[in-house]
């Protein structure tokens, strides 16, 4: 029972927000030594672990042509595509968002969108203004929050639901590192991906369904706000 | 035949290289400590050949593993106690940037669209050729096919210099940081849990509490588990050596015949669920919220909570029904 204290370690490091991998290295340390190993057993373990999973890391190899194209404007190429997008609903527009951030983050292209690559500069101005256009008026902050949580909600389920599909992300590549290390198996990540494909379709139905009730949502409030302003307050009353 | 352990043996040279190139960048602060990681995680490849043969008798050159233990240990240090730094990226202007975006168009997606291209066929219709190892067909399609993609770019951009795309990547090996090793670091972990019986201490609890040969329960018991332990630890990768080595391995695969690709991908899917709702994967949804200048920080996490929950379920649902 006392290994368990190793799943302890785990948590508690990861819930006080200590530097991950310092927290993977001292539990795994730890679980070692009090599951019954001498200090030069827990050497050879974990040597020989990662020797077993070496596999997790090879999408390093990626990282240069990504560069490279980066560089020549891979992002600014995708900031344009979606920028043509014009005309759609609020909904609509996030919805078509969701379906490009699944469809490349499936081809491995994970670092082309991005809170910081598209959304800020260019997913929920567009929103925003989709939403001004189609209700006619300023959108009053309460709701500016809230299109601009949901452009970030719909990249955020776009990414998690799309990049399993890909055989070369590190989810999958642990999924086959620890399965093919520990229990000596010969798992291949695309057996893995395509199962990785129901969700992603589940997902898309999910949340783009929810993205298409935003509208509805949008100028149901929209309605009420005006309606507060046109309604003159009593003296005295604060808002 | 073309061995696994090549591409390994390329991954290893790709950091070594770009190691070098961080001891030579005095932008970077911390340049020598980041260099001695890169180059150290460079060796550990070729070296890990040598452990690896050892391990699986396959008559090939042996190495001890405790040393490579010791540089893994030495790599937690260097990336736990923040000796990585990063330099000055070597990049294009945003002008560059844009003016190549208008003379490549969409052309510029061919290369990246080359990594999967390759990968698929080496996977499909050249793994039965023999002309890849058995059974890592796709690992060194990846490997292939970035090789392919390198050349690809080089062309459609007209780059000549073969330092450009290293020089880029080791920009991006920098923004990355110990981010990079922590999954290869948690697939450690779960093999350590293994082996110190953390899985067989688990199963008993729940053999405890669940009531014999129910499928459907340990499924419910795997999925919710690995959205538990995922919204508490904000990292659904580390929930996941936890959770298989305790349910998903023993109970669903071993005990109850699982199908293994069904069980383990839709379990780390359910985690990713538990990653939409919880602000300790503050990188995923606390992030996105201060780069929007939201008043409410958790915004994204409510627009994402509904989602969420309906996902789990589906999860639940497509392993019990089809992994089975």
């Amino acid at each position: 029972m006392i290994v368990l204290l190793g799943v302890v370690v785990v948590i508690l490091g990861f819930v006080t927000r200590r530097n991950p991998v310092l927290v993977v290295g001292v539990a795994g340390v730890f679980t070692g030594l009090i599951g019954g190993m001498d200090p030069l057993e827990v050497l050879a373990a974990f040597g020989r672990s990662f020797a077993d999973s070496r596999s997790v890391t090879v999408f390093a190899v990626a990282l240069p042509v990504i560069g490279l194209l980066e560089r020549y404007g891979l992002r600014e190429q995708a900031r344009r595509l979606i920028g043509r997008l014009t005309g759609l609903s609020t909904g609509r527009f996030l919805t078509v968002y969701l379906l490009v951030r699944q469809v490349t983050a499936a081809l491995g292209l994970t670092s082309i969108c991005g809170p910081a690559q598209t959304v800020r500069p260019l997913v929920a101005p567009m929103a925003e203004a989709a939403a001004e256009r189609t209700t006619g008026a300023q959108l009053p902050d309460r709701l500016r929050e809230k299109v601009r949580s949901y452009a970030a909600s719909a990249d955020t389920v776009g990414l998690f639901f799309g990049e399993d599909c890909f055989i070369a992300i590190g989810s999958i590549l642990l999924i086959t590192g620890f399965v093919n290390s520990t229990y000596h198996q010969n798992l291949e990540p695309t057996q893995l991906a395509v199962w990785a494909i129901p969700l992603a379709v589940c997902a898309f139905l999910v949340h783009g369904a929810r993205l298409l009730l935003l509208d509805r949502q949008l100028e149901r409030q929209m309605a009420l706000a005006h309606a507060e302003h046109d309604v003159p307050l009593p003296k005295g009353t604060d808002k | 035949m073309i061995k696994v352990e090549w591409l390994y043996w390329l991954v290893g040279l790709v950091f070594v290289v770009m190691a070098v190139q961080m001891a030579a960048d005095r932008s970077n602060p911390r340049r020598w400590t980041s260099a001695a990681f890169w180059g150290l995680l460079g060796l550990t490849f070729p070296y890990g050949t040598g452990v690896a043969n050892a391990t699986a008798h396959n008559g090939g050159w042996t190495l001890p593993a405790e040393p490579l233990g010791l540089a893994v240990l030495a790599l937690i240090v260097l990336a736990g106690f923040n000796f990585l730094g990063k330099g000055e990226p070597v990049t294009s202007t945003a002008q560059e940037r844009e003016a190549s975006a208008t003379r490549l168009g969409s052309r510029i997606f061919v290369p990246a669209l080359t990594i999967p291209l390759v990968a698929i066929v080496c996977a499909s219709v050249l793994d039965t050729s023999g002309l890849f190892e058995t059974g890592k067909a796709t690992l060194i399609g990846l490997g292939v096919g970035c090789l392919a993609a390198l050349v690809v770019g080089m062309l459609v951009t007209g780059e000549r210099r073969l330092s450009v795309p290293l020089h880029s990547g080791r920009s991006m090996l920098e923004a990355m940081g110990s981010a990079l090793l922590l999954p290869q670091l948690l697939a450690v972990l779960g093999s350590i849990f293994a082996l110190a019986g953390v899985g067989t201490q688990v199963g008993r609890i729940v053999h405890g509490i669940l009531p014999d040969n129910s499928t459907y329960l340990a499924v419910v018991a795997y999925c919710v588990g690995m959205f538990l332990f995922t919204v508490i630890m904000g990292n659904a990768f580390a929930a996941f050596p936890v959770m298989t080595a305790a349910i998903g391995w023993p109970v669903l695969i071993e005990q109850m015949h699982g199908n293994e690709a069904a069980v383990l991908a839709i379990g780390m899917l359910a985690g990713f669920a538990g990653t939409l709702c919880t602000p300790m994967a503050a990188n995923f949804n606390i992030v996105p919220a201060t780069l929007l200048e939201l008043k409410d920080q958790y915004g994204p996490i409510k627009a994402q909570l509904p989602t969420a929950l309906p996902l789990l379920v589906c999860a639940t649902v497509i392993m019990a029904l089809f992994a089975f």
